[in-house]
């Protein structure tokens, strides 16, 4: 297995290798070219997963720790007794993220190659996707906290390189791309602000960084429940700082009373776990777009579509549940964080699926959606379901890039439209057409937005059927792969309320059975306005078809949809009949694809449905999935009252060689058949609401006219004033702090004034002062005083001077005799 | 050699004389008058120059006299000539009228 | 053990030779000048390579050392005494590297009195070398002061409009706080009867068991950390006394303001380094907590306020406080991670910091203004450019596999795990990385992102940039007609791209300095060990006088 596993840097350096020769060569090379680099560098890194994930299957599950050949260590201190290596983990969760990153990148490559046809950066923008996926796989396959947190910021860097892809647009739209661009990174760096804490905690609490030292093992005990981590070898003699996180988290909450020493304090060791998973869940909702961080994802549909895709709904968003499922051990450890993950995480799939409601933009709602599932997958792992949620991650991988890949062949086919019918309108005036090049010479026609489309499956039959089959899926439709997904998750909410008790169990069971409604509801309301009744637009009705490139991905992501549901399903004796029913159905829905295909080799322009030579079968198809659907019914209640039970387990025994505390499930026959009845009722309820017309006068949402809906669909197209909210509190007293700090504070008072009225000020008053009181007044006026007294003085000792020879004669006379005396008084002595 | 006569009549002449000459000078106004005073003094000085010189057998006295009646010419010159200047210009010798000094 | 080393010599004063040069040639052959002097900085820059690598990582003490004696006055001996230790060996080539990137930077920019400019930025390489490398307080004191010359000159006579004010107000900060530590110099030379930094430390650190300590009382200590610490505090800058930074870097001419971000900042943070924390541990151990919160402040405050700033050059002069802010905290977390971390934060953010001078330097000679308003949309016309420029900044931003994530990160993790600030202080200090985040997005959205903004035709706006990279000796006047032709053909025209592709020689600039994000960003192991074994002995040093019982105020739940 070392051997196999040790190709694992080829996952990460095919995808750099692909970006960096496309960001050297891609201005050489012809599109093909460059997306054939691309979409290869992303199959060969899919391919060496699968090889890796068939030798790990090979050889017991068994988790491998890779070094690098070239970069062995990166942070190393000795004397900080720092040590951070560029160390990769092989183990079953980290290949599941592989495989589910590669493969989904590898169909959205192809995609967009037809997508971003023509455009002026075709090159960049491959290699900012492959740069991408090499950021995914460092985050899913590094072995310690910090490599994770390498992949994690280089995610955010893509994305907001992607978002911003069109930052130049015309019509201040380049302006709105590049700011939602910038959202994206600052949310997410708040985001990052919670891991680093909770890093930091992590490196002072255990000393290291890494997930298992190479030495360690997961090792599953007895029980398959109780997945417990030991020591390989060493046993337990090693020292402190020489176990890894998990193992040491092990040890020290079975020891007991462990006292974790900071710097400056200290604190119990169950404490110091809840302070670090509460630091982590920061990072996680902002990752994962969460509440309350959440609000950068719905704006990052300014990217191109294939990036919301790949980047804002299968793989990067996922990232934050990835990073609770690989630290099972410790949230398992920390209750607390537990429950708060779970609720935020319902209450994030409820808020955002109200949103979904009224939004007009296809995409947007798409976002709202994908905000909602990932509520659901951060709830489930919240709630321990560590297998659950990774297994809703990996459908709705499936059937979220499905969804937008879809609407991104819709918005492609509406733009294309719009230049036909707008090209036709003017040659009909005679006037020159404009270059299809030029994208900008439209003014107010808004692609995405839904109020423009309508009638689209007739126009665009596989793009329709593939995105019905993404609805259904992800509305939780049996036995499509969301419904397998979904149900495991809920069915995972209902043990912790009912089973453990836990009253987060409850508010999640409730808050995510009212998600559902809303998930069905609101992707039933897109179907109707996108692709069924008549065309509203010229463009919708000009529209066509998208290349195969952009279609072939389609299907297989829809085949994806319908089977990824048996990824947990047991290949047990029992468990036929359940897998008989998936294949009726699923055979049922590529019977109405396979004429799409038809059509679309032969080319026929024709809607397939009103093909007379098709229509019996059309009928007989439609039958059959009604008998399916009642068959599946009555398995599924029938089943179990005979004795049996299913055991959701595939999923759980290939995750729990790497997610300690994974544990199975048995399929709840009452909680499915509640969910799929939400499902179908919420689908019937949009068809209902939205029957007669999609749309009311004034292009008014029906729910909008009607009065006791409409408070609620405005607060819905609002978006809950989360934006506005944020804007008030946050961002303006922010950007008015900086002012007031950076132009009064800063400059004007301790640049300007501070400085020019103490330091400058001060210092010319002081020279001032010696200037004039002192130097002009105290010394120079003392010395003409000097100098006036001198005058005076010989002013009154002028008068001696009378001029008169007989004075001086006198004096002089006088002189002598005083002379005389003085030198003759001795001599009177004697 | 006893002298013929005593060395104290020598000095009472002599302090005599200078005393007149001191007088002549504080109280004449006519500046000639009272240059004639100073001759005088200088001359009272000569003879007890001179009486002393022969009391101690010395004749460094008698030799100063040279020099005294010598200086006492040229003062003669110098002092004539000053008085005429100054003749000349004031039209008077009274030397209360000399008071250019007063301060 | 000798102490003869002719190496360090070599690097100290290839500088001086460079100048010699200069000086011996005519004044007016700046085609040449320019050349010798570029030539002069890569050759110190060898040297300086030799000397990384004559140099032993693996001793803690001070290495490659010269020592004799200068001169002396009674008792007093002033020694030139020159080596390096883990601590400077790293800033030492900072300096050699940053150097040429400022020359090359200048070759087609400046073009007054070119002989005088290129002087006293070899000038200035030689004294900054010379404060890295002096290990006696007289010889570092001289050293310091002669850095202030040429970089007074530099902004005086090649800034811009308020270049006057700018220089006085630097060079009358700077020599306030030198003063203060001429007075603690003299103290030292005085008490200790010696001016050799080695001896007075072996000094303390022999008295650090006794109950007086080193020092005659606690006071005097703290008096004279002050003297040496209000100093480094005005060069680094510490808030808050930032306040001539923004005018210096503003009006600095580019080279200047590289240089200036570059090494002149280090400067400071180094002498922190080794004369706060190796000469007066106690008073370090007593003061970090104070410090702590300053350099917090710094931080937050810095990134706060350049958030707010409508000149791109102010925004990055503003960014420096925040990210020397990391730098200071990280030296008085007093724990071998934080020290480490900020050695390399300064080399760091003297590339990232340098980086970013250069890209503004570059707009501007292309668009002759620095409001970030007047830009937008660059990316769309100078793919190339950007891209580097991207690096930079993301570099600057912290971003992991990029040089400043490395240092910031240690720097990060030494706090929240340092004796005597911890982790509230790691709080404070990472939400720094988020206000880095968004000043630095906010510039870069502004300028590089959005709609291309075609500039309002500018009078000879298009006069200074070469049209085409004339690199051979003699060119450069043609070079420069050309441009100036240019120019004059398009003044009347209304929106001519300003944006002239990048010459050879800023190209080379820029990916040096993005070869150097990368290598530290991914592969840091060699330059931290460079320092291990310094920093460990420093650290070590310091440990002693942090008290056992610093966990006292312990939490602990029932």
């Amino acid at each position: 297995m070392e051997v196999i596993a040790s190709f694992v840097p080829l996952v990460v350096i095919l995808p750099f290798a692909g970006a960096l020769l496309n960001l050297f060569l891609g201005r050489y090379l012809s599109e093909k070219l460059i997306g054939a680099l691309a979409t290869t560098a992303a199959a060969l890194a899919f391919a060496v997963a699968a090889v890796m994930t068939v030798g790990i299957t090979a050889h017991g599950y068994e988790a491998v720790v890779v070094n690098p050949p070239i970069l062995d260590s990166w942070i190393y201190i000795p004397s900080a007794a720092i040590d951070i290596p560029w160390q990769m983990r092989v183990d079953t969760l980290s290949l599941t993220m592989m495989l589910v990153v590669t493969g989904v990148g590898t169909l959205i490559h192809l995609y967009a190659i037809g997508y971003m046809h023509g455009d002026p950066r075709f090159a960049r923008f491959f290699v900012y996707l492959n740069l991408f996926l090499g950021f995914m796989l460092i985050l899913v396959t590094g072995n310690n906290f910090l490599m994770m947190f390498v992949g994690w910021e280089g995610v955010g860097l893509c994305s907001f390189l992607l978002i911003g892809f069109w930052f130049d647009k015309k019509h201040g739209e380049g302006w709105k791309n590049s700011n939602a661009a910038r959202k994206a990174f600052i949310v997410n760096r708040v985001g990052d602000f919670g891991l680093l804490l909770a890093i930091f905690l992590i490196f002072w609490t255990y000393g290291t960084l890494d997930y298992y030292k190479p030495n360690e093992v997961l090792h599953i005990g007895g029980e398959k429940a109780a997945a417990d981590v030991l020591v390989r070898e060493g046993g337990d003699g090693i020292a402190h700082g020489q176990k890894g996180v998990f193992a040491q988290t092990e040890a020290w909450l079975a020891e007991g009373g462990h006292i974790v020493s900071f710097g400056v304090f200290e604190l119990p060791f169950e404490t110091v776990v809840t302070l670090i998973t509460l630091f982590m869940l920061i990072g996680v909702t902002g990752k994962s777009a969460q509440i309350p961080l959440f609000v950068w994802l719905p704006d990052a549909m300014a990217g191109p579509t294939p990036v919301s895709a790949l980047i804002h709904a299968a793989t990067m968003v996922t990232a934050g549940v990835y990073l609770i499922t690989r630290n099972s051990v410790l949230y398992h450890a920390a209750p607390l964080s537990a429950a708060l993950v779970t609720v935020v995480g319902a209450a994030t799939a409820l808020m955002a699926g109200f949103i979904a409601l009224g939004q007009w933009d296809i995409k947007k709602v798409l976002a709202y959606s994908t905000v909602s599932q990932l509520g659901f997958m951060v709830a489930a792992v919240g709630i321990g379901g560590y297998a659950a949620g990774m297994f809703h991650l990996i459908t709705h991988a499936f059937f979220k890039a499905l969804l937008f890949l879809g609407s991104g062949s819709v918005i492609h086919a509406m733009e294309h439209g719009h230049h036909h019918a707008h090209a036709h309108h003017e040659s009909e005036h005679g006037e020159e057409s404009h270059g299809h090049a030029d994208h900008a010479h439209e003014e107010a026609f808004d692609p995405q937005d839904m109020r423009n489309m309508g009638g689209l499956a007739r126009r665009m039959p596989i793009t329709f059927v593939t995105y019905l089959i993404g609805t259904l899926a992800l509305a939780g439709i049996f036995p499509l792969a969301g419904f397998w997904s979904k149900d495991e998750i809920l069915g995972k909410a209902f043990n912790a309320a009912f089973i453990d008790g836990k009253l987060e169990g409850f508010a999640m069971l409730g808050l995510l059975l009212a998600a559902a409604g809303f998930t069905a509801f609101y992707m039933w309301r897109q179907i109707k306005l996108v692709f069924l009744g008549v065309p509203r637009t010229e463009a919708a009705a000009a529209a066509t078809e998208s290349s195969p490139s952009m279609t072939i991905p389609l299907l297989v992501l829809a085949a994806l949809s319908i089977f990824g549901g048996a990824l947990n399903i047991p290949l047990g004796v029992n468990s036929v009949l359940v897998i008989g029913v998936l294949f009726i159905t699923a055979g049922f829905w590529l019977l109405w694809a396979l004429p799409s295909v038809r059509l679309f080799f032969i080319g026929r322009a024709e809607p397939v449905t009103s093909l007379p030579s098709l229509k019996p079968a059309f009928r007989l198809i439609a039958l059959g999935s009604a008998a399916a659907f009642m068959l599946s019914g009555a398995a599924i209640i029938l089943v179990p009252s005979l004795g049996a039970s299913y055991p959701l387990e595939t999923l759980v025994l290939w995750l729990e060689h790497s997610v300690p505390y994974t544990k199975g499930l048995t399929l709840n026959p009452f909680l499915a058949i509640l969910a799929l009845g939400i499902g179908i009722g919420g689908i019937l309820l949009a068809q209902r609401v939205y029957s007669p017309a999609p749309l009311a006068e004034g292009n008014q949402d029906v729910l909008e006219i009607r009065p006791d809906t409409r408070p609620a669909f405005q607060l819905a197209n609002a978006k809950l004033y989360w934006d506005e909210t944020y804007g008030r509190l946050i961002e303006q007293p922010y950007n008015r702090a900086a002012a007031w700090l950076a132009h009064k504070l800063d400059w004007e008072f301790w640049h300007d004034r501070f400085h020019h009225t103490v330091f400058r000020d001060f210092y010319k008053r002081a020279a001032d002062f010696i200037a004039t009181p002192v130097d002009r007044g105290a010394i120079d006026q003392g010395f003409l005083r000097i100098g006036r007294a001198v005058a005076q003085a010989a002013a009154r000792l002028r008068t001696v001077q009378t001029g008169y020879v007989r004075t001086y004669v006198f004096t002089m006379l006088f002189g002598v005799v005083l002379v005389m005396l003085i030198l003759l008084l001795p001599l009177l002595r004697q | 050699m006893q002298p013929a006569v005593a060395t104290e009549y020598f000095v009472v002449l002599s302090a005599v004389l200078f005393i007149m000459g001191v007088l002549g000078v504080l109280v004449r106004r006519n500046a000639i008058m009272i240059f004639m005073s100073v001759e005088l003094m200088l001359n009272a000085a000569n003879l007890s120059l001179v009486a002393f010189a022969q009391q101690w057998s010395n004749m460094g006295g008698q030799l100063i006299v040279f020099f005294v009646i010598t200086i006492a010419a040229a003062e003669v010159a110098v002092g004539l000539a000053l008085i005429v200047a100054i003749f000349r210009t004031k039209k008077s010798i009274d030397i209360d009228e000399l008071n250019a000094m007063q301060g | 053990m000798e102490k003869n080393d002719m190496l360090i010599n070599v690097v100290l004063f290839s500088p001086l030779v460079g100048i010699v040069l200069l000086l011996i040639m005519g004044q007016r052959r700046e085609e040449r000048i320019k050349w010798v002097a570029l030539v002069s900085s890569l050759v110190t820059l060898a040297f300086s390579l030799v000397l990384l690598g004559a140099f032993d990582p693996s001793k803690a003490e001070m290495q490659l050392e010269n020592l004799g004696e200068w001169f002396s006055l009674g008792n007093y001996t002033v020694s030139y005494y020159v080596g390096v230790d883990g601590l400077s060996i790293l800033l030492v080539l900072l300096t050699a590297f940053i150097m040429p990137l400022a020359i090359l930077f200048s070759l087609y920019h400046v073009k007054e009195r070119v002989r005088l400019y290129y002087s006293f930025l070899l000038l200035l390489e030689f004294a900054m070398i010379g404060v890295f490398v002096a290990q006696d307080l007289f010889l570092f004191y001289v050293f310091w002061e002669v850095s202030l010359v040429p970089m007074y000159f530099l902004v005086g006579i090649w800034g811009s409009e308020q270049r006057i004010y700018a220089a006085v107000k630097f060079f009358l900060y700077t020599m306030a706080g030198s003063i203060l530590m001429l007075l603690a110099i003299l103290w030292m030379g005085n008490y200790f009867g010696t001016f050799n930094v080695m001896a007075i430390k072996a000094a303390v650190e022999a008295a650090a068991g006794t109950p007086q300590g080193a020092f005659p009382s606690a006071v005097t200590e703290l008096l004279l950390f002050l003297g040496f610490f209000i100093a480094f505090a005005i060069k680094v800058p510490i808030w808050p006394l930032h306040s001539w930074l923004p005018d210096a870097h503003v009006q600095a001419p580019t080279a200047g303001s590289v240089i200036l971000a570059g090494v002149l900042l280090k400067l400071g943070t180094y002498g922190l380094v080794r004369f706060n924390l190796g000469l007066f541990p106690q008073m370090s151990v007593t003061l970090a907590p104070i410090i702590g919160v300053l350099a917090i402040i710094g931080i937050i405050y810095g990134a706060w306020v350049s958030y707010a700033q409508t000149d791109v050059k102010k925004l990055v002069a503003y960014s420096s406080i925040s990210h020397l802010g990391f730098v200071v905290l990280g030296i008085f977390a007093l724990n071998a991670a934080g020290i480490s971390g900020a050695t390399l934060q300064m080399v760091n953010h003297g590339i990232s910091t340098g980086g970013l001078f250069l890209m503004v330097g570059m707009l501007y000679e292309r668009r002759h203004t620095k409001a970030i308003d007047a830009f937008g949309g660059v990316w769309k016309v100078m793919p190339v450019f950007s891209g580097l420029a991207l690096v930079i900044t993301l570099s600057s931003m912290g971003l992991p596999g990029l040089n400043g994530f490395v240092g910031e990160f240690t720097i990060l993790l030494g706090t929240a795990g340092s004796p005597v600030l911890g982790v509230l202080f790691a709080f404070f200090g990472t939400i720094g990385v988020i206000l880095a985040a968004v000043y630095l997005l906010y510039m870069w959205n502004k300028v590089f992102m959005g709609e291309y903004r075609a500039p309002v035709a500018e009078h000879g706006a298009f006069a200074l940039a070469p049209a085409a990279g004339g690199g051979h000796e003699g060119e450069g006047e043609d070079v420069h007609a050309a441009g100036e032709a240019h120019g004059h053909d398009n003044h009347g025209a209304e929106g001519g791209n300003p944006y002239t592709p990048l010459t050879w020689n800023e190209l080379t600039a820029l990916i040096a300095v993005v070869i150097a994000a990368f290598v530290i960003g991914l592969y840091p192991r060699p330059f931290f060990g460079y320092m291990d074994a310094s920093v460990g002995a420093t650290a070590a040093e310091l440990a002693r006088y942090i008290p056992a019982d610093a966990t006292a105020q312990s939490i602990q739940a029932e």
